[in-house]
């Protein structure tokens, strides 16, 4: 292909080529194949998108409510106090205190802070409680899953390793977690970091309980034989070769899960033991809101949207996955 | 270090135990096996009686616990191997290929990230490196168009072609013994024939010793240099191809070959073996074929038969055979 003097001979010379990988059909990886099929779920779509648009706000909200003064979420106004959406800024207000094109998108609170502001602050908040929780549960639950079902079969002491580690996932999973979380949310210092450890740390038994069930049955399979044979060491074949064929029941629940953390994360705030004020979270937002429901139902009513969206749009996109990683639903192309 | 310097292998006494609720269950029952280095040894036998087994006791990776007998490869003895050096001749000085492969490779990697790790592993090779060595390996297996077979996914090949590609990870490392274990069975007649010729070649080009594992006579006839016949986790016996197809002397080798469909005689019956194969788990106390042999006599079912030597290198497992050095057909 480097022969200047001759250019027409050399794409001659490819084009035979690539019609011939057509017709072998190029190499189409598993990350493609899922998309393929996840795209024509159209609801799953929209959830990701929603999400997607979720994230972009999520991140350009931190950065605005943290760098740029006139979105400050504890900005206090109370000329301006319990104001309707897209109200506009009343002119007693002193120069410095006016918010951003001078008007309240999503009105004003008892204490006349920006409500828009402060559900841009929340939206980092609460996504990034969903994200780093799960994050913890996912890492715990493989490990203990993959723990039980590769080793399951040797003896610690009277029982199995399996039996050890799933009768211990068995005894986390009856502790009434809603009621852990607050013990121990109560008895540790407040902090977003705290919150999201104790929903991590209080999640990960059904992702344990489905990465075993899936190295039980990866373990049979003959690849991982022909890998031993191969005399790959054994973490080689357990991260390399099953952790990545266990992966399709772990991403939909991981996904579920994120909707349910954001859930957690939020009742915790509404009940005064999440994020402390003054920062903002979508529950705490909604718990300010929760003594004028009927004078301003903004305050509830546009945080428990938020919530809503998130949670839904997290389930729709888990739903769609669960779909697209079905092989009896998938369909091969062409 | 081992008595017989030529062995490549030299499999003592392995017996292997399956426990189970029921107690221990013998699956392998004192199996001696040797195999020189740069021969064909086939192990025959039905389904169950343990062939597999012995097999996979070889690479270690048996479910089962090596209850007794020694396994000596290149006069190391496998069976007391530290871990970290069973790895090393995994895949290193020993290759196996399966009977199955269609999920024999991994279905998330492209089978040149299979056979890369494969290399990289064992040979410390730089990524650029791996690469054209798989290319080459994958030339070398008679795979066409390698350079865009390389980045596929084994659902885009075909089951010949995925036995190949197991082929080339298995000889990756140029290994000095080669398990093949039903290597064919899952293949239509016409991709056996290649993979067997494919097999053949290798092994003279890399001097290799095979292990063939199966149970389709035919294959041992044209492929092997040595037979071992197995029923119930024991040799019951050993020859020379010529020896075991011409001078059948166990009447568990004649019956086998006796079931075998002749193509010159169309409609004529096929001879099946009365019975079954007992359970492991309830062997008799004597031969374990005495209850489906036509020539069963009052020794079989009291003791367990020895292996008469018949003549250089051939032996059977069976009172007929007693004392008699030339023996006829019963």
């Amino acid at each position: 292909m480097s022969m200047p003097t001759d250019p027409t001979d050399a794409s001659a010379a490819l084009t035979p080529v690539r019609a011939d990988a057509e017709a072998l059909g190029i190499a189409e990886t598993p990350a493609q194949q899922l998309w393929r099929t996840f795209r024509k779920d159209r609801l799953a779509m929209l959830g990701l998108y929603v999400l997607f648009v979720l994230f972009v706000v999520a991140l350009v909200g931190d950065v605005l409510t943290s760098w740029w003064v006139v979105f400050d979420p504890t900005t206090v106004r109370l000329p301006d106090k319990l104001l309707p959406p897209l109200s506009p800024a009343s002119a007693a207000l002193a120069k410095d205190l006016l918010p951003p094109f001078h008007s309240y998108p999503f009105g004003t609170d008892e204490l006349g802070r920006n409500v828009f502001a402060r559900m841009l602050q929340g939206t980092f908040v609460s996504l990034s409680v969903g994200v780093v929780a799960v994050s913890i549960s996912l890492g715990i639950g493989v490990t203990v899953g993959g723990l039980a079902g590769f080793y399951g079969q040797r003896k610690l002491g009277p029982f199995s390793v399996d039996s050890w580690l799933m009768r211990f996932t068995d005894v986390v999973l009856c502790f009434p977690t809603f009621f852990l979380i607050l013990t121990v949310v109560a008895l540790l210092p407040p902090s977003i970091y705290n919150i999201m450890i104790v929903i991590g740390i209080t999640s990960w038994m059904s992702t344990a309980r489905f990465v075993r069930a899936e190295f039980l049955a990866l373990r049979e399979q003959d690849f991982v034989t022909a890998a031993k044979a191969l005399g790959l060491p054994e973490w080689r074949i357990i991260f390399r070769h099953m952790i990545p064929n266990a992966m399709a029941p772990v991403l939909v629940s991981a996904t579920i899960n994120v909707a349910h953390a954001i859930l957690t994360e939020s009742a915790l705030s509404f009940l005064g033991f999440g994020v402390r004020p003054p920062y903002a979270t979508w529950g705490n937002i909604l718990a300010d809101g929760r003594s004028y429901i009927f004078d301003a139902p903004w305050l509830f009513l546009i945080p428990g949207s938020a919530i809503l969206l998130v949670v839904l749009a997290f389930n729709l996109v888990g739903e769609g996955l669960r779909d697209a990683l079905n092989p009896k639903l998938r369909k091969r192309a062409s | 270090m081992t008595s017989e310097p030529s062995a490549l292998l030299s499999i003592r006494d392995l017996h292997v135990e399956f426990s189970t609720d029921a107690g221990p269950v013998p699956a392998v029952r004192g199996v001696d096996l040797e195999i020189a280095a740069g021969e064909t040894v086939a192990l025959v036998g039905e389904s169950g009686c343990g062939k597999s087994v012995t097999a996979m006791s070889v690479m270690r990776l048996t479910q089962g616990r090596i209850a007794a007998g020694s396994i000596h490869f290149q006069g190391r003895d496998l069976a007391s191997l530290p871990d970290g050096e069973m790895r090393s001749i995994r895949g290193g000085q020993v290759g196996m290929i399966f009977q199955e492969p269609m999920t024999s490779l991994n279905p998330v990697f492209t089978i040149g990230r299979q056979l890369e790790e494969v290399v990289v592993l064992h040979q410390q090779l730089s990524a650029r490196a791996a690469r054209a060595h798989a290319l080459e390996l994958l030339q070398r297996v008679g795979i066409s168009a390698p350079e865009r077979r390389i980045s596929q996914y084994p659902h885009e090949l075909s089951g010949g072609m995925k036995q190949r590609v197991m082929l080339a990870m298995a000889i990756a490392c140029r290994p000095r013994l080669l398990i093949a274990d039903e290597p064919t069975t899952a293949l239509d007649v016409t991709i056996q024939a290649q993979i067997m010729e494919l097999l053949r070649e290798l092994k003279q080009e890399l001097g290799m010793a095979v292990l063939l594992i199966t149970h389709d006579l035919g294959l041992v006839a044209h492929f092997a240099e040595r037979v071992l016949v197995m029923y119930a986790g024991k040799i019951v016996e050993q020859g020379s191809v010529r020896d075991i197809f011409k001078r059948p002397s166990h009447p568990y080798t004649q019956a086998l070959l006796a079931a075998l469909p002749d193509p010159l005689k169309p409609g004529k019956r096929l001879q099946a073996i009365p019975g079954r194969v007992p359970t492991p788990a309830m062997l008799p106390a004597g031969c374990a074929f005495c209850a489906r042999c036509a020539h069963a006599f009052e020794p079989c079912a009291a003791r367990q038969p020895p292996l008469f030597e018949l003549g250089e290198g051939h032996g059977a497992a069976c009172f007929l055979r007693e004392g008699s050095v030339a023996p006829g057909r019963p």
